[in-house]
């Protein structure tokens, strides 16, 4: 009996990933070529190894995979310990809708993350070395421990999810108990895990060009992450209303909004401080790459939101908080690019741009969490349920009369009418 | 504390013969080139700086910026002196080669399962109480084996001896809070491709100075947590306790 039913199951599986070839769409064509271009490159990798894939080289160690794969997708994963604590810690109620979306967000963020890893590292069959060979000196031992224990405090926040569809309650109940000193555990981890790696180049005073050089690199990582979580997660609500056809939650995602504009503000002032700290002045007036690519973050990725976002007509937009986050997004790539790539390619006399190889293994990584990302929200309860009926292609109709479910009867065959009844209490 | 091995490299005295790279490519098993740059096949080099030959080698610092970063600790400062690296426990993250500030280790770009590679003061022959290959090889003294603090008080004789030869600069002794490779010159060191800004800390120090602070965070920080979840429930509960009042009074009833 049970064989018979697996047996039904792999069928079923077998139709849909038919049915997926052959409903071919533009998306779907891009999302193959660049699992193919990927997956291509993953053989150089590690067949011939970094040299032959990267534009690494003893003169350039780190490049795209730690600035963009693990520098910004950790950053980008930060909507989970922001919307977790403010559910969970701070019970923020109106908060409850969002805090799916953003916990299966971190939840990929940092799986993707470690998969990234496994391509930079270049023993990645190591990788678990730190579990057993400790040095607390090291920021990178931190944020290994970080990485692991953070992904398995997020992987718990989403089981609830992955239990109630296969209808396991006991150990949804479980979970459910444990779940404050498990969002409280994880906001230790992940803000850590935030500002350690901005501690990461605090070690090269004398290489990282100034203007992004200071003391403070931690805490400046750690707000920009706090700001850039509810950007993320505004930019997340937008795409998914429109892939499964829902409505946004405005209200409280302007709301949202007012935590990344003080983040930004806070931020602000720390940059101003190292500019005065760090005598900066002649570097903020000289005319080259680093000036130019320094007041584009500080005005268009700081700035600019931050004022749009203290306007209150601006917040109330669906238009306006859109671009607040995406210019949030932007700044916060381009800031993490900048310390981690373009801060140091003057003192190492290089001018590093990635591999087309090392491109496709970040862009098939990225198109792997889209991919991860929609089949969760297809197949799990990630955004509340009338919503979950739109992603299956149902139409909710709420109605609140008699008169008018009845007038729900006299559609036409083809439409197939499900009526659930609540009543109020 | 134990005395620590060094190299005194004297720049005044190399004659540019390649002799040592000779012997550490031997000892190494390294090919022989005329590539005079630092690589994972050449662990020290003697480079033309104008009319001056410049030995390098690994500085073996102090306190290593490479075996501090380093998060399994594949890399770490000898008591001998020697910084040495131990293969089977390197991830591969490349840390140590962002964080050293001379740019020493070099990495096998092209391997599938590469290592990072460095001089390590021919560790071995330091153990077996013989000199590095390097400084046995050398056939003009420009470079010396033996106690750090030995070789120091030579680098300040001959300093102080030959003011005409040397500048008054012993490279090494507080750069980056002191090196066991200490350099010699009888031109400013900039001219001769050293960093001469690099700052007298040593550059542990500069992350040490957060990670110190990193249980404190985690104590003060969990309680704060768990003491803003306690207020912001409580509260909770009380509005809902009101809401459940005024809800009963509007009935009529008492309530309790």
């Amino acid at each position: 009996m049970a064989a018979m039913e697996n047996k039904m199951n792999m069928r079923n599986i077998y139709f849909q990933v038919k049915n997926w070839f052959r409903h071919m769409t533009f998306w779907k064509s891009i999302f193959l070529i660049l699992m193919i271009a990927g997956l291509y490159s993953t053989v150089v990798r590690f067949a011939f190894g970094l040299g032959a894939a990267t534009n690494l080289s003893d003169k350039f160690p780190w490049g795209l995979w730690i600035g963009f794969d693990v520098l910004c997708g950790v950053g980008l994963a930060a909507g989970g310990f922001v919307v977790a604590a403010s559910v969970y810690v701070f019970h923020l109620d109106a908060y409850k809708a969002l805090i799916r979306p953003a916990v299966l967000t971190a939840f990929l963020g940092y799986v993707l993350v470690v998969f990234a890893l496994l391509f930079d590292l270049g023993r990645p069959w190591n990788i678990w070395h730190p579990l057993v060979m400790w040095n607390p000196h090291s920021v990178m031992f931190e944020v290994a421990w970080c990485v692991m224990l953070y992904t398995t405090v997020l992987a718990l926040e989403f089981s609830p999810i992955v239990f109630e569809r296969f209808e396991l309650e006991k150990a949804e109940k479980m979970v459910h108990s444990v779940i404050v000193p498990l969002v409280i555990l994880g906001v230790m981890l992940s803000t850590l895990h935030q500002s350690s790696l901005g501690s990461l180049y605090l070690i090269t005073p004398e290489k990282t060009y100034p203007l992004w050089y200071s003391g403070n690199l931690p805490f400046l990582f750690f707000l920009t992450a706090v700001a850039v979580g509810p950007a993320m997660v505004t930019i997340e609500s937008f795409l998914s209303s429109r892939a499964f056809h829902r409505e946004i939650e405005l209200s409280i995602l302007s709301r949202l909004g007012k935590v990344s504009a003080v983040a930004l503000a806070v931020y602000l002032v720390l940059k101003i401080e190292d500019m005065i700290n760090y005598n900066l002045a002649p570097y903020l007036f000289t005319f080259n790459l680093e000036g130019i690519l320094y007041w584009t973050e500080i005005v268009a990725g700081v700035v600019l939101p931050m004022v749009l976002l203290i306007i209150p007509q601006v917040r109330a937009s669906k238009r306006g908080l859109f671009c607040s986050a995406i210019l949030i997004v932007t700044g916060f790539v381009l800031n993490r690019m900048d310390v981690s790539i373009t801060a140091l390619e003057r003192h190492y006399a290089v001018n590093y741009f990635p591999s087309w190889m090392e491109i496709s293994i970040t862009m098939m990584i990225v198109a792997a969490g889209f991919g991860v990302f929609a089949l969760a929200a297809k197949n799990l309860a990630v955004f509340p349920k009338e919503e979950r009926a739109h992603a299956e292609n149902y139409e909710v109709v709420i109605v609140d009369s008699e008169s008018s479910l009845e007038a729900l009867k006299h559609l036409p065959e083809t439409v197939q009418v499900e009526t659930r009844v609540r009543t109020k209490d | 504390m134990k005395k620590q091995f060094g190299i005194l490299v004297d720049t005044t005295q190399c004659i540019g013969c390649m002799a040592c790279e000779d012997a550490c490519a031997d000892k190494w098993g390294f090919p022989h080139t005329e590539v005079h740059e630092l690589s994972c096949q050449k662990n020290t080099v003697v480079q033309q700086w104008g009319e001056t030959y410049v030995p390098r080698l690994c500085m073996h610092c102090e306190n290593p910026a490479c075996a501090s970063v380093c998060p399994v600790g594949a890399l770490h400062k000898t008591a001998d002196g020697p910084v040495v690296y131990d293969e089977s426990k390197c991830i591969g993250c490349r840390y140590c080669m962002q964080a050293c500030p001379f740019q020493v280790p070099k990495y096998q770009w092209n391997k599938p399962n590469p290592k990072v590679t460095k001089c390590n003061m021919c560790y071995d022959r330091v153990e077996a109480g013989k000199q590095p290959a390097c400084v046995e090889a050398c056939p003009a003294q420009a470079r010396i084996f033996g106690y750090r603090d030995d070789l120091l008080d030579i680098a300040k004789q001959k300093t102080k001896d030959n003011p005409r030869t040397y500048i008054q600069h012993i490279f090494g002794e507080t750069e980056v809070g002191g090196t066991s490779t200490i350099y010699l010159a009888g031109v400013d060191f900039a001219k001769l491709g050293f960093k001469t800004d690099l700052p007298k800390t040593q550059l542990p120090q500069y992350t040490w100075n957060i990670m110190s602070k990193i249980p404190d965070y985690f104590v003060w920080g969990s309680t704060l947590m768990t003491g803003f979840w306690w207020l912001t429930n409580r509260k909770k509960k009380v509005a809902e306790y009101e809401a459940n009042l005024k809800r009963r009074g509007t009935d009529g009833s008492d309530g309790e």
